[in-house]
């Protein structure tokens, strides 16, 4: 029953062979087989989006998906987000209109709204404040994760 | 939180996957499509599968088109390939509406359509909108094929007439007449919970009245279904304020409320006569 397979986790463009049993979440394989702990881990089953990566350029939660299906699959995560030294516009908007305080769900958050943002660059003041009702900020309030968010779309748009 | 083990199988085609479900369905197997909900409930560890079925790379299975009179929808068609309108008329714009209702964006990139009839929660919204617009299920198994009506699909809470090794394999939803007036209603507590309880209506107006009146309701009894009472108040009358209150207590008085620590039947009928009233409103607006 734990028998474990060989997969390639494709994680910011750099190829991770690792072997998993088939019941090792997503959200696992990147952190504790791939190392790349930037994701984070909140409730592990669904709801507070904490490990939102990008597979194949849709968010998802990767606490909802087994590693072993994300084989061969584009992930990204948010240490693919900035360029060598220069941040991404979303992670300075963030910064500069302070959309993070303890700093725990900023990952989730980030690929969130690169993600959203990504697929549908025109979408609305008002789909936004949806899309970021999906993933959970037990600090801020979320008034300045909308702030941040919008200042980064405007910017995104026009690069 | 973490899932008990289990033996994933990854088939390719359909027959594929009946063969697997004939073969591991017995040993405790079942089907994993989305995943947003059995994943959660394995972390819970209330399901322990002990093989998973894995249909996300079967060929076809994405297929959404539509066939003749109807919307066909492949077992992994996913909730966001409804975001946007998939056919012109109303029936794709009703899909778009009510889809912004479940769960949330990257929970919608996974479930999928199939998925949530399949599970059958009583709040799920596609269960409405399968009872609602009487949708046709294509089920297979190595035994054959059958095609089931949406009311002798739903069973329960989470309970269908699927058999352990039959597998839905596709969705039928009517095209709705180009003439089709809709109206969506929801109450959930937070955005992207659970129902408590959903209206959904479609009719056409013919002279000025009210005719083939759809009025189906989910969240609040053990299964989404058409509540007959409502349509019969609503069939022949012309759209008013006052008939839409009517209908809504017609749908209120004819439900068998479900109860829980936080909800009196009585809550449940109030939710109700509100949730219909406001679907008919907004099928005028």
């Amino acid at each position: 029953m734990s028998d474990k397979t060989d997969i390639t986790l494709t994680i910011n463009g750099q190829s991770h062979a690792i072997r998993v049993e088939s019941r090792r979440t997503l959200a696992d394989a990147i952190r504790e087989d791939c190392g790349q702990t930037g994701t984070h881990i909140g409730c592990e089953h669904g709801v507070c989006g904490a490990c939102t990566v990008l597979v194949n350029g849709e968010p998802v939660r990767s606490c909802l998906m087994f590693a072993q299906q994300a084989d061969g699959k584009q992930i990204r995560t948010v240490e693919g987000l900035a360029d060598g030294d220069e941040m991404h516009p979303m992670q300075r908007a963030f910064m500069e209109n302070h959309g993070l305080q303890c700093g725990f769900c900023t990952p989730g958050f980030l690929m969130l709204a690169v993600g959203v943002l990504e697929r549908e660059p025109d979408i609305s003041d008002h789909d936004l404040i949806d899309v970021l009702s999906s993933n959970l900020c037990r600090c801020t309030g979320y008034q300045n994760i909308i702030k941040a968010v919008r200042a980064a779309a405007v910017e995104m748009r026009q690069s | 939180m973490k899932p008990a083990p289990f033996t994933r199988h990854v088939p390719r085609t359909v027959d594929e996957v009946v063969s697997a479900l004939a073969e591991f369905a017995p040993l405790d197997g079942r089907i994993l499509a989305g995943g947003q909900s059995l994943v959660p409930i394995m972390a819970f560890r209330m399901a322990r599968p002990a093989h998973l079925i894995d249909i996300n790379e079967v060929e076809g299975l994405d297929r959404l088109a539509v066939d003749g009179d109807y919307l066909s929808i492949g077992a992994r068609v996913r909730h966001g390939a409804f975001h946007k309108p998939v056919i012109d008329g109303p029936l794709g714009k009703l899909l778009a509406f009510v889809v912004s209702h479940i769960a949330h964006y990257p929970i919608r990139m996974r479930g999928t359509f199939c998925g949530s009839l399949a599970h059958a929660d009583p709040a799920s919204e596609w269960c409405l909108v399968a009872a609602t617009l009487d949708a046709q299920l294509v089920v297979k198994s190595v035994r054959g094929d059958r095609i089931v009506d949406v009311t002798d699909f739903l069973e329960g809470i989470m309970s269908t007439s699927l058999a352990e090794d039959e597998f839905l394999a596709e969705a039928r939803l009517p095209l709705l007449p180009d003439d089709t007036k809709f109206g969506f209603y929801e109450f959930s507590r937070r955005a992207g919970d659970f129902a408590m309880s959903a209206a959904l209506v479609t009719y056409r107006l013919v002279d000025g009245v009210i005719t083939d009146a759809c009025v189906g309701i989910g969240g609040a009894e053990d299964r989404a279904r058409r509540i007959p009472e409502a349509e019969n108040v609503l069939n022949g009358q012309a759209p008013s304020p006052e008939l839409f209150v009517a209908a809504g207590e017609a749908a209120a008085t004819a439900i068998e409320p479900l109860e829980d620590a936080q909800t009196t039947a009585e809550y449940r009928r109030d939710l109700v006569r509100a949730v219909t009233r406001r679907a008919l409103e907004r099928s005028t607006q």
